[in-house]
């Protein structure tokens, strides 16, 4: 296997002294599915977005797919970012257009400036977009104002949008974080098995440490903007749990002793 | 503690009241304004009006005129309305946090459209009479630069505040520039700012009656002209158009948003 992503030594300083990110390091192999938990404010949507640079880093190294991204040129960057999904917490979607409209807007990166500004898409793209829909189970809201969907469908028609640009690596920023659980398993659900299947590697970012050992190869732990634990999700003991969060720790409202179990 | 921060807000209130009554009497002495004097004109006042200003059978005669200013002013409100709002779009664009093209040029659109709103259109009925002299031209550029100033501000903020999400998401995806405002800001504001435009011609029309009076064009003027003759009956006659007309445009403007929003 080789690595698809690497980071070497990353760094993100926001004004003067307040350090978001410290010397963080880690590779992600071409297929995993790796989650970075952490508190809140510990530096992960930070560190998310460094890697497609929607946040530049101070210092340090991020190789993908062996580019050099921190020293890309904007439209070079535009390149790497059509092979980079990413999903959002609150969905990001133009809510005033059709599913469908806001699904194609993952081609957007690929179109020419005209093209794009009249919305030009091929009947082959409509087609490709209808059937990532339908694989994601949104065939009958394919013509429906994004406003109209429930928070789940709504994130569903985010995935749809990452996907269309067949992405080698997806980014999602707390993807479940709004919904409630019912949604977030089917979330889950489809983010492991449309990337699986389709061979794409996925960095999460979740509040959820049960949600991340049950789907992720690998988590990251975060804590004030450094990695404190790193490796297979089944290894990740209590301890570990309690450098992730710090004191606190104690009073997670999980068992994760239960979770082992089951 | 909890106490002291209620009595604290008390104190600030009533300091408040005080200075508010201190500055009220202050003013009053200095313009010689008796309060009571004052209140007592207003029966006065109603009773001249509806001795003298009501439309009479003969005012009506002047309909045709009055209606031929009142489609001019109305038409140079609309005008100057649309074409603001053209020059805002732009401007708010580049001057958006979520859009701009950098920050220094960010801050530079927002300085001009900042000083735009900040004179009055009056102010700049009164500058432009200058350049212009008295035409319907000068009530024209007035208008359009106060509507561009305040349109400038209001659509900056709602792409703000519309638009931020999608647009990231864009970004992410590797989206170009034109391709992001085309394809996420523009769908996502444009019901509010069409609302806005809708607002400002509401009040460009408001304002181009008392703008016709500075410039000597348009409805404004039509009223000062029959008002200075003594022609009471015509220039309440006009008063009636201008309330009508501004009602119906109002109407008008809620359906249009009801339906787009």
């Amino acid at each position: 296997m080789t690595a698809l992503l690497e980071v070497n030594h990353l760094t993100k300083q926001f004004g003067k002294d307040s350090k978001a990110l410290t010397d963080v390091s880690f590779s992600v192999q071409e297929g995993e599915f790796v989650s970075i938990i952490g508190p809140s404010g510990a530096g992960k949507s930070t560190l998310l977005r460094c890697l497609n640079r929607m946040i530049d880093a101070t210092g340090g190294e991020i190789r993908f797919q062996d580019l050099h991204v921190m020293d890309l040129k904007k439209k070079e960057l535009k390149q790497v970012r059509t092979k980079i999904g990413m999903i959002f917490q609150h969905y990001n979607l133009v809510n005033r257009l059709s599913v469908i409209e806001n699904t194609l807007h993952g081609i957007l990166g690929t179109k020419s400036t005209l093209a794009g500004v009249i919305g030009y898409y091929s009947k082959e793209e409509k087609q490709q977009a209808a059937q990532i829909l339908n694989v994601l189970g949104l065939n009958e809201m394919i013509y429906k104002r994004a406003d109209q969907l429930s928070g789940g469908q709504k994130q569903r028609v985010g995935i749809a949008r990452a996907l269309i640009q067949n992405p080698r690596m997806l980014l999602c920023d707390e993807p479940i974080a709004s919904l409630d659980p019912n949604s977030a398993k089917v979330i889950m659900d489809y983010l492991k098995k449309v990337t699986a299947t389709m061979g794409i590697t996925v960095i999460v970012n979740l509040h959820q440490v049960d949600v991340a050992i049950k789907y992720s190869d690998r988590i990251i732990g975060i804590n004030k903007g450094q990695v404190v634990y790193n490796g297979s999700a089944k290894g990740l003991t209590s301890e570990d749990i309690q450098r992730i969060y710090g004191s606190e720790a104690e009073d997670l409202i999980f068992d994760i002793g239960g979770i082992h179990a089951g | 503690m909890q106490a002291d921060i209620f009595a604290k807000k008390k104190r600030n209130t009533l300091a408040f009241l005080l200075l508010l009554g201190a500055v009220t009497i202050l003013a009053m002495i200095i313009t010689e304004y008796n309060a009571l004097k004052g209140f007592a004109s207003i029966p006065k006042a109603i009773q001249w009006g509806m001795a003298n200003f009501y439309p009479t059978a003969e005012s009506l005669e002047k309909l045709p005129v009055i209606l031929e200013k009142l489609q001019e002013t109305l038409l140079v409100s609309i005008a100057a309305t649309t074409a603001a709002a053209v020059f805002a779009l732009l401007f708010s664009i580049f001057g958006s946090n979520t859009t701009r093209v950098n920050a220094f040029f960010g801050a530079i659109t927002r300085g001009i459209a900042t000083v735009f709103r900040n004179i009055d259109v009056a102010a700049w009925a009164l500058i432009l009479l200058f350049s212009f002299g008295q035409s319907a031209l000068t009530g024209y550029f007035a208008l359009f630069f106060g509507s561009f100033g305040f349109l400038t501000r209001a659509f900056t903020e709602t792409i703000d505040e519309v638009s931020g999400g999608s647009v990231e998401a864009l970004k992410a995806t590797g989206a170009g520039y034109f391709s992001i405002i085309f394809q996420s800001v523009i769908p996502s504001s444009i019901p509010q700012l069409i609302s806005w435009i809708l607002f400002m011609i509401e009040t460009n029309i408001r304002s181009a009656t008392l703008i016709g009076l500075l410039t000597g064009s348009g409805i404004g003027f039509t009223f000062n002209l029959y008002y200075k003759s003594l022609a009471y009956d015509t220039a309440s006659l006009v008063v009636v158009v201008i309330i009508a007309a501004i009602l119906l445009i109002e109407y008008a403007s809620n359906y249009v948003r009801k339906v787009i929003l």
